[in-house]
């Protein structure tokens, strides 16, 4: 039972990174970034050809996967999204939905429809054993990452300068731009650093999640999940509704695996029903 | 009566009349059966798709809940309708379409509560959701649904016992038109009566129509629950005449590609989804025949570019085009007509 | 039995108090204006009575029976209709598609999906009535977003008026009219019915001093002073109020 738990922990972790950046960002630009999978499944390609074909180190091709969905995240955004910003909520749906359908084709055109793998080095590969309680080394890992992450982000957020503008701009946009805040600026870094991050999970997640051109559609309910419960006004809120929804998850398939992923979506539905503004939402004047 | 209430008898009788421009396009529909016998499949397609058009345009033209999710009562009642045929639980497909139309709208009603509360974001998160989840579902009772191989050994017995289906799709595509001219008629009456009146103001303040005595949420939950069956029977009638249902019925593309449709073909006058219906129909052969591997990547390249070009803008054009259209048609039609009463003494 | 009852009415907005335990009485055919400062709470006042707000205590009764706790469109079927202070109307509906869906909802024909609208002559009549009273004829086949300032105002007096409503809350009816248009509107109110109670939410004293029999002065949320107008505006306290001055004690 110990080893579903510290499964679903590292499930939830890795959710967490993955869908941190869309809840920013919904925060943030109040835009609906259904797309958010696609940076994920981004950065999962590229970590398979820098360290399968191109046989880079992994924690290289980790870096390199961040790094380079930062940066498309960041083109696209002053490119593509910015136009899209004012828009009403159904017209930034179908437009990010529009860029799935793109990325998926695209990728399936590329990469083929078939599920890859990344190579996984020798050091990371098997399990501890602690107290009885099997651990795999793998997702030691991710834990130990997404952890740092988490408690960086925070540190971020709530420490630094950049940190405090971008809670001023997601508090009020208009003041903070009277403020004299480079909102612009922040979107585009937020937005870069969010999809690096989701490119980065996407890489780190191929082992467990499974990445083939339809990750984005599997996956995009997940974070959205993620997002309504956890709310858009802090880090904590999708953290733990991270953490909850990967227990859940793992618990639910191995004890009622006929109903597994049902579980979830239940769960999503009855918190929309009790809070229809999310578990951790601010009573927002919005 | 008084002037003022004579001409606004008048007009209220005026307003619901069928335009001859409505009439040609009925009888140009019904025509298509003999003008186009090679083409029957792919015109059942696109009536199905029409009707389904027509569902989502009665809450997203009219009462203003965007969804995406209709594709769940599609699916609902595509599996519906398939497996009451399967294991012979109704025999007679007329009977197994209005009960799978019902179960579609049983779906709508619980779930329509949910769509009640929140935002837009709210509403299209769990219109969402719960059409994923039900295509889990699907999934993982492959044991009733056939799961990704879909639903087999389905076998659509003859209609009200008299007309078989055959392969050139024949009966199917008769069957879809009448089902598809039944239910417009009934979103006509809904749209032109006091309930349709009431969609409409609510949709663009729901704060005054509370507060002149609309009870939102009930009218709501009521055209949710229409929109949800009609969504159901569309389904149900793809199921009937493909003798087939699989996965792809609760996919988000279904629910994607309709509102495509009816950005298309315009919302909120009832022939948007009808229209749209076709163009979409006829673009998805053409650019087949091209490429027919990645549709989606066009599909995906045509909403991006929709929504970057401006869907206000692209509704100003296909409104522009419908304008001069329905100009042109009234005067082509309208000429005979004063030629007749001319001739007459008034 | 007066109309309308509160008691010890009270809003809470977290810890701001916008209506401090207001208990007043408006009776049958009463023309009671609701005055005071801008940030009074007039409007949250209204949207107490009128169930958009919930009340944190207290109590309203209508006609003797409590409606504290019945949604906005049922208050509405008791018999009691609002305006807004800024327009809500029905932006893409022609008036008299408005006046005739509140004319459709009132009689309860609002449900009926298979009838088509208009045809019963009663429902006619009864938009006529109301358009002609309203000044609204020969503007009512234009979509209401393209209707001058004027008429939309008296256009969300009718559509409030259109439900027949033996109470009538009009918010600041006024606000916003150029003067070209304010007699038109002045005098469609000063012709509203008899057995129609009124409470008139005003900052324009020449409309409040020759429209209303009863005048309630609100300040912070709460009732100052209350009285006929003669007595109001003799009040020092309340000219001390609208002026800004220190209050005697």
């Amino acid at each position: 039972m110990l080893t579903i738990l510290f499964d679903g922990v590292a499930y939830g972790m890795l959710l967490f990174v993955l869908a941190c950046g869309l809840s920013v960002t919904l925060g943030l630009m109040n835009f609906i970034n259904l797309a958010h999978g696609a940076f994920a499944m981004a950065g999962g390609y590229c970590t398979v050809v820098l360290v399968n074909w191109l046989h880079l180190p992994f924690a290289l091709g980790l870096a390199l996967a961040f790094l380079l969905t930062a940066a498309l995240g960041a083109l696209l955004e002053r490119t593509l999204y910015v136009q899209v910003y004012r828009r009403s909520h159904l017209d930034q749906v179908l437009f990010s939905i529009g860029l799935v359908f793109m990325s998926v084709a695209a990728v399936d055109y590329l990469m083929g429809s078939s599920q890859q793998f990344v190579v996984i080095p020798e050091a990371l590969q098997g399990q501890f054993i602690v107290f009885g309680v099997g651990m795999s080394k793998y997702r030691l890992l991710i834990i130990l990452i997404c952890g740092l992450l988490t408690v960086g982000l925070q540190l971020i957020v709530a420490k630094t300068r950049f940190g405090s503008r971008l809670r001023a701009a997601v508090d009020d946009q208009r003041v903070a731009r009277g403020l004299g805040i480079n909102v612009g600026a922040v979107f585009a870094l937020t937005f870069a650093f969010g999809s690096g991050l989701a490119g980065l999970g996407g890489a780190l997640g191929a082992e467990i999640l499974g990445l083939d051109p339809s990750f984005p559609l599997k996956y995009m309910i997940y974070f959205l999940i993620v997002v309504t419960v956890g709310g858009t006004s802090s880090i904590t809120g999708p953290f733990i509704a991270s953490i909850l929804l990967g227990v859940a998850d793992v618990a639910g398939k191995y004890y009622v695996p006929k109903l597994g992923a049902f579980v979830i979506y239940a769960f999503m539905i009855l918190v929309l029903i009790w809070r229809p503004q999310g578990l951790f939402a601010r009573t927002t004047s919005r | 009566m008084s002037p003022v209430a004579g001409e606004i008898s008048s007009y209220l009788g005026r307003r619901a009349r069928w335009s001859p421009l409505e009439i040609a396009f009925w009888l140009f529909a019904f025509a298509t059966i003999w003008l186009f016998p090679g083409k029957h499949l792919i015109l059942t397609e696109t009536a199905i798709l029409a009707l389904f058009a027509l569902s989502l345009d009665l809450i997203l033209g009219y009462a203003g809940i965007i969804s995406l999710g209709q594709a769940a009562f599609f699916g609902l009642a595509g599996y519906f309708s398939g497996s009451v045929a399967k294991y012979g639980l109704i025999n007679e497909p007329v009977l197994a379409l209005i009960a799978s139309g019902l179960v579609a709208a049983a779906l709508g009603f619980i779930t329509s509560f949910l769509v009640l509360r929140g935002s837009d974001l709210t509403r299209l998160m769990v219109t969402l959701g719960v059409a994923l989840m039900l295509g889990e579902i699907a999934n993982r009772f492959s044991n009733i649904t056939g799961g990704a191989d879909g639903l087999q050994g389905v076998n659509i017995g003859p209609i009200l016992g008299l007309f078989r289906f055959d392969i050139f799709g024949h009966t199917g595509y008769i069957y879809s038109l009448i089902v598809l001219f039944i239910c417009f008629l009934i979103a006509r009456r809904i749209v032109y009566s006091p309930f349709g009146l009431s969609l409409r103001a609510l949709k663009g303040n729901p704060l005054r129509a509370a507060a002149i005595g609309i009870p939102v949420n009930r009218r709501l939950v009521a055209i949710y629950t229409v929109s949800a069956g009609m969504a159901g029977m569309a389904g149900a009638l793809l199921t009937q005449t493909t003798a087939f249902c699989s996965l792809d019925v609760l996919s988000l593309e279904r629910s994607a590609d309709l509102l495509l449709v009816l950005i298309i073909g315009g919302t909120g006058y009832l022939y948007g989804g009808l229209i749209g219906a076709v163009i979409y129909k006829f673009l998805q052969d053409w650019i087949a025949s091209l490429t027919p591997q990645y549709w989606q990547f066009w599909i995906g390249f045509v909403l991006v570019a929709i929504v970057l070009v401006g869907r206000e803008r692209v509704e100003e054009w296909t409104a522009a085009m419908r304008a001069w259209i329905v100009g042109r048609g009234a005067r082509l039609i309208a000429r005979p007509v004063r030629l007749r009463a001319s001739s007459e003494q008034r | 039995m007066p109309v309308l009852e509160t008691i010890r009415l009270e809003k809470r907005f977290g810890g701001l108090i916008a209506t401090n335990g207001v208990s007043m009485t408006i009776d049958k055919g009463a023309r009671h204006a609701l005055i005071g400062p801008n940030g009074a709470g007039k409007t949250t006042l209204i949207n107490l009575l009128t169930g958009v707000l919930r009340p944190t205590a207290g109590s309203i009764i209508l006609d003797g029976r409590n409606i504290t706790a019945l949604p906005p469109h049922q208050r509405v079927r008791r018999g009691m209709a609002r305006t807004f202070q800024i327009n809500q109307l029905f932006l893409d509906l022609t008036p008299l598609e408005t006046i005739g869906l509140a004319v459709s909802e009132r009689l309860g024909l609002g449900s009926d999906w298979w009838r088509l609208v208009g045809t019963r002559n009663e429902v006619t009549r009864e938009i006529a009535d109301t358009v002609e009273r309203f000044r609204l004829a020969d503007v009512m086949h234009k979509r209401t977003a393209t209707l001058p300032y004027g008429k939309q105002r008296l256009l969300e007096i009718a559509l409030a008026f259109a439900c027949q409503p033996h109470l009538l809350l009009l918010d600041e009816p006024a606000a916003g009219v150029p003067e070209a248009e304010r007699q038109e509107l002045l005098a469609t109110i000063a012709a509203l019915p008899a057995n129609v109670t009124v409470l008139l939410i005003e900052h324009d004293m020449d409309l409040v001093f020759s429209f209303a029999d009863r005048i309630s002065v609100l300040v912070n949320g709460g009732l100052f002073v209350e009285g006929k107008p003669e007595e109001v505006a003799r009040d020092e306290r309340v000219k001390a109020v609208y002026l800004g001055e220190e209050l005697d004690a």
